[in-house]
């Protein structure tokens, strides 16, 4: 294998696995931070001083080309929604004074907390009822200039729905998502991210998930010039359960990013996170920084994040980054994985010598990598859709290739 | 009746400090049914024969040809070969990351017969196929290759040579890493694959033991890019006692 310009932190088997771990990288707002949670937190913009690309947060992102979203004014109003009326879900624009803004999460970084300070109104998402549902919400005319906007998803105890986050078109987009979970509750949130090439967002999701309630979190982000999709989810209540999936394909290009947060914050509390990504062409970038915090009131935690990459071509670079830290010493399991692996010449000789055609074999290779996730996502026309997307943007691939690479081993 | 025909074939590789010829005039004819033994030491080009038979990017045939039935092979690509027949069975198969075993059976299968197979029948096909080779079945949900030990490797090629019925294997050091038990089920699974089809054989190996299962009809010694010798199952009991030194004398290997 030739020198690749892939740079993969691999998970080995390390004390941070075991015991308490302070970060070393934390310099945020010139408060030392000792674990994961202690981070600064403001919902004002003032508050953080100019991004300099080394923070914490930051260090991974092409920050330079983002900075009217990180101090930039913003335009903070209401925008165009596309949905199908659903019973059980009610969707309304709300005021900066509603009781659910802020009861999740906060700001640790600048353009969100740009968003926050901006925003006028709040998209507010209100699920009741039951009986399963079903609904996609579309945002696409988001136009080109900054905008900042903060959306809220309840889920009322024991209600039970899919919400789909359809985003297409042009952006430059700094946003905030709160989602509760309340107790008893089942929700997916499934956020897609298929916008127009030159879109930049930047989107940070912050929930929480009550007692014996569950959240299935999934980010597909295929499309957009810089896309960075940051899901935080504490599990407050005991017997909560989170699935995180993500999915990822990165073209020449394009920079896609996700800093996965999971808090267990309550006993019996249990996580899984899997994200995987496949990269194609000249600088494509991904970056994936899983961190799971295990907290001392959290006994009995269940808990395992992966994140795995495909490397369809040179020229391409993965960043994969777990962290683990756990509090407690009295939990049911806990475990990382990361790995990123290279689709090359030989392999596609071993399929081709099967009889199998060398489009066909790429798309074996990269249909089998990423259908895991998307067989979790639950919802049929959701997958299928998905799976057509996949397909397009491995004919892009075969474009990119043609005409057949040459690569020395 | 298929025949597999190796004429004066001549080829070389690009490597860093240039091109490197490596084989030099191969002439060989496979008869279906026939099982034909390539031993030779290390560095004489069997791995290279076996992968110019199949089609790999890096071997240029500069003269000669390969003939299927009268078919010229050295222009078709890799998996045209595959569908007309030709199976390598190869000495390092590689990983594949996101395929399962079973689908990438099922992949292949119905790439070389340009249909998919029968679906009840060939899961019946395949569990056979892995309870004679002693696969447990918890390989055909994992990744090909990945994480296989070297002997499990060598099951999972036969496994495909069984379930995909080549007109003619090449199996390169098919032996090789295998311990005794492994080597017995292994070629047992080779023994089955020609009585089933009549396939013909192009049997690669450095070492006779695995003739002991697998008899060959002919015997071919491989040296420095050629076939220094050939004869029957016998030249492979006096290469075992004489070793390849009568034939090194002369050559200009190393
Ligand atoms: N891709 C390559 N690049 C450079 N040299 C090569 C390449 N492939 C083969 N060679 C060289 O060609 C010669 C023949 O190699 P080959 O692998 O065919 O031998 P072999 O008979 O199969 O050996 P072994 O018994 O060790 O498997 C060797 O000197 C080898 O180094
Ligand atoms: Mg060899």
């Amino acid at each position: 294998m030739s020198a690749a310009p892939t740079s993969t932190t691999a998970a080995l088997p390390t004390s941070e696995q075991h015991g308490i771990k302070a970060h070393s990288d934390g310099r945020f707002g010139f408060v030392p931070v000792q674990t994961r949670n202690d981070r600064f937190k403001s919902v004002d913009v003032a508050d953080f001083a100019p991004v300099t690309g080394r923070e914490a947060v930051w260090k991974l992102s092409p920050v330079a080309k983002f900075t009217d979203l990180t101090a930039g004014e913003l335009d903070g109003a209401a925008y165009d929604v596309d949905s199908t009326p659903t019973d059980g879900v009610a969707i309304d624009w709300v005021g900066r004074d509603d009781a659910r803004i802020g009861s999740v999460g906060a700001p640790e970084e600048q353009a969100a907390a740009n968003a926050w300070t901006s925003f006028e109104k709040a998209l507010a998402i209100t699920v009741t009822g039951e009986e399963d549902k079903e609904i996609t919400i579309t945002r696409a005319r988001l136009g080109t200039g900054p905008r900042g906007a903060h959306t809220i998803i309840e889920a009322r105890p024991f209600s039970r729905a899919t919400i789909i986050l359809e985003n297409t078109g042009d952006a430059r987009l700094t946003e905030n998502l709160e989602i509760i979970v309340g107790e008893s509750a089942h929700l997916t949130v499934v956020t897609l991210q298929e916008w127009n090439t030159g879109a930049v967002q930047l989107a940070n999701h912050f929930a929480s998930v009550g007692r014996d309630a569950y959240l299935k979190h999934v980010v597909v982000s295929l499309g957009g010039s810089i896309v960075r999709v940051n899901p935080s989810v504490r599990l407050a209540g005991p017997g909560s359960d989170t699935d995180l999936y993500g999915l990822y394909f990165a073209d020449a290009g394009q920079h896609l990013e996700q800093q996965v947060y999971v808090h267990h914050d309550a006993a019996n509390s249990r996580s899984r996170v899997t994200y995987k990504g496949a990269l194609q062409g000249a600088g494509a970038r991904t970056v994936w920084i899983g961190d799971v915090l295990i907290g001392r009131n959290a006994p009995g935690t269940d808990s395992y994040e992966q994140n795995r990459n495909l490397v369809l071509t040179e020229g391409t670079r993965a960043d994969s980054i777990p962290n683990l830290e756990i509090e407690t010493g009295d939990i049911k399991g806990a475990g990382h994985a990361s790995a990123t692996g290279r689709f090359d010449d030989e392999q596609l000789f071993y399929l081709q010598s099967r009889g199998i055609t060398e489009d066909e074999a790429r798309r074996l290779v990269v249909r089998g990598f990423l259908s895991e996730i998307v067989q979790h996502i639950g919802s049929q026309p959701l997958e299928d859709r998905l799976q057509a997307a996949i397909e397009a943007e491995l004919r892009s691939t075969d474009e990119v290739r043609a005409p057949a690479t040459t690569k020395e081993n | 009746m298929s025949v597999l025909e190796i004429k004066d074939l001549h080829v070389s590789v690009e490597t860093d400090q240039g091109t490197k010829q490596i084989l030099k005039g191969v002439n060989l004819t496979i008869n279906e049914g026939e099982i034909h033994a390539i031993m030779g030491p290390n560095g004489s080009g069997k791995s290279t024969l076996a992968y110019t038979i199949a089609g790999h990017p890096k071997y240029h045939a500069d003269s000669g040809s390969i003939l299927l039935d009268g078919e010229e092979v050295l222009t078709m690509t890799v998996d045209q070969r595959a569908r007309a027949g030709l199976f390598l069975a190869m000495q390092y198969p590689v990983e594949i990351p996101g395929v399962t075993v079973t689908n990438f059976l099922r992949t292949a299968k119905t790439a070389i017969d340009g249909e998919a197979p029968a679906i009840r029948s060939w899961i019946k096909d395949v569990r056979q196929s892995m309870t004679n080779l002693r696969m447990d079945k918890s390989f055909a949900e994992r990744n090909v290759n990945e994480g296989f030990s070297g002997g499990e490797k060598k099951r999972n090629e036969i496994l495909q040579l069984e379930l995909l019925k080549p007109k003619f294997a090449i199996l390169d050091e098919t032996d090789s890493g295998l311990d005794v038990d492994a080597l017995k089920i292994v070629s047992e699974g080779v023994n089955r694959a020609k009585a089933n089809t009549g396939l013909g054989i192009l049997l690669i190996t450095h070492y006779t033991r695995i003739l002991r299962y697998i008899e060959p009809d002919f015997v071919h010694v491989f040296v420095n890019g050629r076939i220094a010798e050939q004869g029957g199952p016998e030249l492979a009991d006096r290469l075992e006692d004489e070793g390849y030194d009568r034939f090194l004398v002369d050559s200009n290997v190393g």
